[in-house]
């Protein structure tokens, strides 16, 4: 493994040494941001094509749990950068505890995702496996829904059967009517399973970086880290922020779209 | 292996001769020999498909393989020669072996990350092999839906996931290059002096680093969808097997640019070389690298012309085909420029380049016809397309790779070929080329379809001609792997510079040492500067014009 400070032969200089690193660093997040692309191209083309579905599913999700995700994320970005700052300037005690700071952000935000994925699976929103979108509004004991919240759902659904078949009756069904249901739960289907996909892809990526920052403090309580040598504390920050603004992007399409605040 | 007598005491090759040695190696060229038996490997592979695809055209009734296993066998050749030949070829090898060399450094930025892309590419080949053993796919290297994700009764997922993992590799490969060619250029190698051959490897990099990924998201939903009956490209949820379409074909077309750009470096190389002269247009030919680079991204939907797409996106794909042309043209038109009024000789590599010029051209001109939307109309999904892309990547592509491992031989191995029977497998193969494909261009405006195991009975001169052409196409490929083996115990002992050529690469041993140069270089020449440069001995004794390459005599 990498001693620290050590010259490795292809390179001239230590800083040439690090400025590769770092560069390398950049451009793997390049190649990240295209993979990402794909599936936000695949979400943008089908929330234009389906506003309504994509409106009504979006409502299904819990906002408090997403908002309260993205704060753990924003904190732990914080102080992943008071990490790479205490290797920079050599408070070597400090970085692994930051880093554990961030593991322990990290890891309330994976469990979070757990428990909502587990609500989804609960309320019949899994594409798949019997997906319902009208579980909840048919079910309200087995969603927790009651009183203003069940009647403003249903309410939702009825407006959403209603414009599917209005859309139907344009494209020029036959039966628009029977239709509008089947249409719905069908482009509800569409939005939960590109949730599923991007959410299922930045965690996976959340989990790689949970991996990558085991590593970091184990190296870190070693002492490894200061000003001299922190390459691997500020590439790895590098991809703990990009992970992090994946999720900036993703909670507003998903969780804020045509949200209806009660 | 032993030090060649004759030749330099310690070099790359003998360095250390344990199996762990090579397997664990981070040295950059035997990593390249490394990703050299790989892709030839599947080469065959890929080879033997196109043999059984060939003998089943050469009687309409196509009932030699049929015709559910003549799908699953063009799909096997399109997938093992894009993916596990064509793209990773002179990447992995010419460029991961002469990089370093050509910019004065002693390896790559990042050797362990070169190994490791090498492991997965094998890796990725695994899986490529199981999906061909289990039974291959029948969708087309193009895997479009709905077919791909809700009708094929094959191995679907497993290709796109050996194609996936394919793609790590790649990308692995490109950003080692490009943090390479930023990062660590020896003292005095600008930008601008920089070898041609590492323009076109920085720009192919920009394409690995921003296409792949494309794909693999795009093949991640495929199989997902698949896999768990999500939407995203089947109408009953709504989806749109077009937007598969656009995706694959996002990366698909840079793909292709992929796989020209680094034999267009090769070219670059070998020409000013075998006419003596600077090349012509340096600076154009560095820009119109990235030229293709940038604007080959822009023209995807000129595969998609016949998908009900609106006329004025059409019309505007249609307009950017033609744009991209332009700096493929370029290079085209400063390589004929340096040629002329040099001192030309006739070398194996020069017989390849030259091939290569004519057979791009054509290839390269015959993609304007499909670029016009009346005529794609007629041609799309014929042979003419088939033709198309054969000529760039066969005449061209290919022609560029065999070429470049010609004339990089001596340095890689020390040896030198055998000048007389290499030039006479290059004109075989260029024979059995165009006698192969040649033929298709004109199946293809008569209207015979692509992907058919079988044709109407009016076809079969044409489509027996093609085979005759592909053996003795196979003729020419076999030729230099007889020889090229010879060479490497038999071979006459190539000094550091046997043909000679400007170029940091040949100022070092044959083969070089592991750390490539005795001592850092310096550079303060311009690049294929053959007339100030008297101590590679390229000006005769009493002319000041450069003699002609002499390479074997």
């Amino acid at each position: 493994m990498h001693r620290t400070g050590e010259l490795y032969g292809q390179f001239q200089t230590l800083e040439q040494q690090k400025e590769s690193a770092t560069l390398g660093m950049w451009v793997f997040l390049i190649t990240e941001i295209l993979f990402f692309g794909g599936l936000f191209m695949a979400y943008t083309v089908n929330r234009h094509a389906f506003p309504t579905a994509f409106g009504v599913s979006g409502n299904m999700l819990d906002l408090n749990l997403g908002f309260f995700n993205t704060i753990v994320l924003i904190a732990s970005s914080f102080t992943m950068a008071m990490s790479v700052w205490s290797a920079q300037t050599s408070r070597k005690k400090a970085v692994p505890a930051w880093l554990i700071a961030t593991l322990i952000l990290g890891s309330a935000f994976l469990g979070i995702k757990v428990v909502e994925y587990k609500q989804k699976f609960d309320h019949h929103l899994i594409p798949g496996y019997h997906f319902d979108i009208t579980y909840c509004s048919n079910n309200p004991g087995a969603c927790g829904l009651s009183g203003k919240e069940l009647d403003d759902e249903k309410k939702e659904i009825k407006e959403g059967i209603e414009a599917e078949a209005n859309e139907a009756k344009k494209r020029g069904a036959p039966n628009p009517e029977e239709v509008g249901l089947t249409a719905l739960n069908a482009h509800a289907q569409l939005y939960f399973s590109l949730y599923f996909g991007m959410t299922g892809l930045h965690a996976l990526h959340m989990i790689i970086g949970a991996g990558l920052l085991l590593w970091l403090i184990f190296e870190g309580l070693k002492g490894r880290f200061d000003a001299n040598y922190n390459t691997p504390v500020e590439n790895i920050g590098l991809y703990w922020h990009f992970v992090d603004i994946v999720w900036i992007f993703l909670f507003p399409l998903l969780y804020l779209i045509n949200r209806h605040l009660a | 292996m032993s030090a060649i007598a004759g030749g330099p005491a310690e070099t790359y090759l003998s360095h250390e001769s344990t199996i762990a040695s090579w397997l664990l190696t981070r040295d950059h060229k035997r990593i390249a020999l490394l990703f050299f038996a790989s892709i030839t490997a599947f080469f065959f592979v890929g080879g033997a498909a196109a043999t059984l695809i060939r003998l089943n055209l050469v009687e309409p009734s196509g009932q030699l393989l049929g015709a559910d296993l003549y799908n699953r066998m063009f799909t096997m050749h399109g997938i093992v020669m894009v993916w596990f030949f064509l793209i990773p070829s002179i990447p992995t090898t010419l460029g991961n072996f002469l990089i370093p060399l050509m910019i004065g450094a002693r390896d790559l930025a990042f050797p362990r990350l070169n190994l490791a892309s090498w492991y997965v590419f094998n890796i990725s080949g695994m899986i490529a092999l199981y999906f061909i053993i289990a039974g291959g796919v029948d969708t087309g290297w193009t895997f479009y839906t709905p077919y791909s994700t809700l009708f094929s009764n094959s191995h679907v997922i497993a290709a796109a996931f050996a194609v996936f993992v394919n793609g790590f590799s790649s990308f692995m490969t490109a950003l080692n290059f490009v943090v390479t060619i930023h990062r660590l250029r020896a003292p005095g190698m600008t930008w601008f002096r920089l070898p041609l051959f590492v323009w076109a490897h920085y720009a192919t990099s920009l394409i690995f680093i921003l296409g792949t990924p494309v794909i693999a998201i795009t093949l991640l939903l495929a199989g997902l969808e698949r896999m768990f009956h999500m939407g995203f490209f089947n109408p009953a949820y709504g989806g749109d097997p077009i937007l598969f379409q656009h995706l694959f074909w996002f990366y698909s077309h840079p793909a292709v640019y992929i796989m020209i750009l680094p034999a267009m470096g090769v070219i670059s190389e070998i020409i000013p070389t075998f006419a003596r002269k600077p090349i012509f247009g340096y600076d154009f030919i560095a820009a119109s690298s990235i030229g293709i680079a940038v604007i080959g991204f822009i023209v995807w939907a000129h595969h998609m012309f016949l998908t009900g797409q609106s006329t004025y996106s059409a019309l505007a794909f249609s307009f950017l085909t033609f744009l991209v042309a332009v700096p493929s043209a370029v290079k085209v038109f400063n390589w004929t420029a340096t040629l002329y009024k040099g001192s030309i000789s006739f070398d194996t590599p020069m017989l390849y380049a030259l091939g290569f010029i004519g057979l791009f051209t054509i290839g390269g001109l015959t993609g304007l016809f499909l670029a016009c939307l009346g005529l794609d109309i007629h041609l799309h999904d014929t042979y003419f397309v088939v033709a198309h892309f054969h000529y760039i990547m066969v005449g061209g592509a290919i022609m560029g790779y065999l070429g470049g491992i010609h004339f990089w031989w001596p340095k890689i191995t020390g040896r030198l070929y055998p000048e007389y029977l290499a030039r006479i497998a290059a004109i075989t193969l260029f024979v059995g080329f165009n006698l192969t494909f040649f033929p298709q261009f004109i199946l293809g405006f008569l209207g015979m379809p692509r992907r058919y195991h079988n044709y109407p009975p009016e076809y079969q001169v044409l489509n027996v001609m093609s085979t005759a052409g592909a053996s003795i196409l196979a003729l020419g490929y076999l030729l230099p792997m007889i020889y090229l083996s010879w060479s490497m115990r038999y071979g006459k002992v190539a000094g550091k510079n046997p043909w000679p050529a400007t170029g940091l690469e040949w100022t070092t041993d044959s083969p070089p040492l592991t750390e490539n140069f005795h001592e850092t270089p310096v550079v303060d020449w311009e690049p294929y500067d053959f007339l100030h440069r008297p101590e590679l001995g390229l000006l005769g004794a009493t002319s000041k014009k450069p003699v002609p390459a002499h390479g074997d005599d």
